[in-house]
């Protein structure tokens, strides 16, 4: 699994951040999405999943 | 169907949003204005995220008589209120403060005001006011700190706030509640541009992007925003923890459930319970109902954080039980900013009295508790606990 992200639509709420630290982080001056990994490590896959369900923007996609 | 507001039982929302299974049913909003009732889960997040629904104020149509702040009357920099791209200009201003790892740092700060409450609640001795004592105090103190606002004005805006929040104030209620808070923070800029510290205000000051108008709208926004959410989360939430025993006792004794926990009772609670409201600008089909464009739809947050279709045991409140995609902190472009600060300050705030006070018990009947039916943000007016 793969993860991209669109810092055009993202608005810092912070949940994939909160929901796949491994994943997703923010950025320190804007707290916009940050992806830390793109290749999904093994056995996180559903986490991820659960963040692109609870992200309110729409800003992350995953193939 | 008007706005349905009187509860039968004091930790459920009205029955009558429950007696007919459509997610979105006509609704008579207060000035006549018929439009839509949205209460399914997967219905409100869809009207939330879809940029077709406006919350500009002139578009809205209000649900309680006297609660209508027309645009001209809405401060600027009140981002709330604004669709894009107004409304994505302030808030990146904002978003860098209140990340997930900027609120996890402020973690030992919040134990040691939490602490300091206990602390001064065990030294006065029972019984206490929880309210005052312990869940107002706490964010209170957090967002004047994080914004830069004197905690000894809290008497001042907390009052304001209050009469704000009112659902019986008349219009000039809260226009002058508004003009007071921003004035305040008028007065509070010019201090700060004097006297520069290391917080939020100087911070939008020193950035040059703004006017103090737009920063003075910001301030009000984040203080009303940042201590009445969370202040009615945690004593509300003691409340429905003190009438669930097997749930406190799990909250007090087991770190496990709390990240969890916290979601559940955002959830079971459901604290903001008149709208949100959105005015669709086009034609927009949600769950099979189309709203016409110029129809204004009322969410209940309440209803889709109860909706059976997706929750397993919605009316039950269950640490355990998955809660975390309610829409308690809303959905789409305006989810709340402070959610991952609410949710350190719950963290922290809930097990910290329940375990300084093990045996933490009502000191009045259930049924005597004051509940904030005559406010837009559910809770209870205090609460008299004993140990």
């Amino acid at each position: 699994m793969r993860v991209t992200v669109d810092t055009g639509v993202c608005v810092g709420a912070g949940m994939c951040a909160l929901t796949v630290p491994a994943v997703f982080d923010q950025s320190e001056e804007e707290g916009l999405v940050v992806v830390l990994r793109s290749e999904v490590p093994a056995g996180l896959e559903q986490a991820v999943r659960r963040a692109l369900t609870l992200c309110p923007s729409g800003a992350l996609a995953a193939v | 169907m008007t706005y349905p507001m009187s509860r039968q039982r004091r930790l459920d929302p009205p029955d009558e949003l429950f007696d007919d299974p459509a997610p979105v049913r006509p609704l008579t909003f207060a000035d006549g204005h018929v439009g839509w009732l949205v209460r399914g889960h997967a219905a409100g997040r869809a009207v939330l995220s879809d940029p077709r629904f406006s919350t500009e104020p002139d578009l809205q149509h209000p649900l309680v008589a006297s609660r209508h702040l027309p645009k001209g009357r809405v401060p600027p920099g009140f981002f709330l209120r604004m669709d894009a791209p107004d409304h994505t200009r302030y808030r990146r201003l904002l978003t860098g403060h209140f990340t997930v790892r900027r609120m996890n740092q402020l973690q030992p700060r919040i134990e040691e005001i939490a602490a300091t409450c206990l602390d001064d609640m065990e030294r006065a001795g029972p019984p206490a006011d929880l309210v005052r004592d312990f869940a107002l105090p706490i964010p209170s103190l957090v967002i004047c700190e994080l914004l830069g606002v004197p905690y000894e004005d809290r008497e001042n805006f907390q009052n304001e706030s209050a009469r704000l929040l009112r659902l019986d104030s008349s219009p000039g209620e809260m226009e002058s509640a508004v003009d007071d808070l921003v004035k305040y923070f008028y007065t509070l800029i010019a201090r700060k541009r004097v006297e520069p510290a290391n917080d939020l205000l100087t911070g939008l000051i020193g950035g040059g992007e703004l006017e103090d108008d737009e920063i003075a709208g910001m301030g009000f926004l984040l203080l009303v925003a940042g201590h009445e959410t969370t202040a009615n989360m945690l004593a509300l939430g003691t409340f429905a923890l003190l009438e669930h025993p097997e749930q406190l006792a799990l909250v007090r004794d087991d770190p496990a459930v709390i990240d969890n926990a916290v979601e559940e009772l955002l959830r079971y609670l459901s604290i903001i319970h008149v709208g949100p409201t959105r005015t669709a600008v086009e034609d927009v089909v949600i769950e099979g109902t189309t709203i016409r464009a110029g129809e204004c739809v009322a969410l209940s947050i309440p209803a889709a954080n109860r909706d059976p279709s997706r929750f397993a045991d919605p009316c039950a409140l269950d640490v355990r039980q998955p809660a975390g995609s309610h829409l308690s902190f809303g959905h789409g472009i305006h989810q709340c900013l402070g959610q991952q600060l609410a949710r350190i300050e719950m963290r922290v705030a809930y097990p910290a009295l329940l375990r300084r006070f093990p045996s933490l018990r009502l000191a009045v009947p259930a049924e005597e508790v004051p509940m904030r039916a005559d406010m837009s943000i559910y809770g209870v007016h205090s609460l008299r606990v004993t140990w």
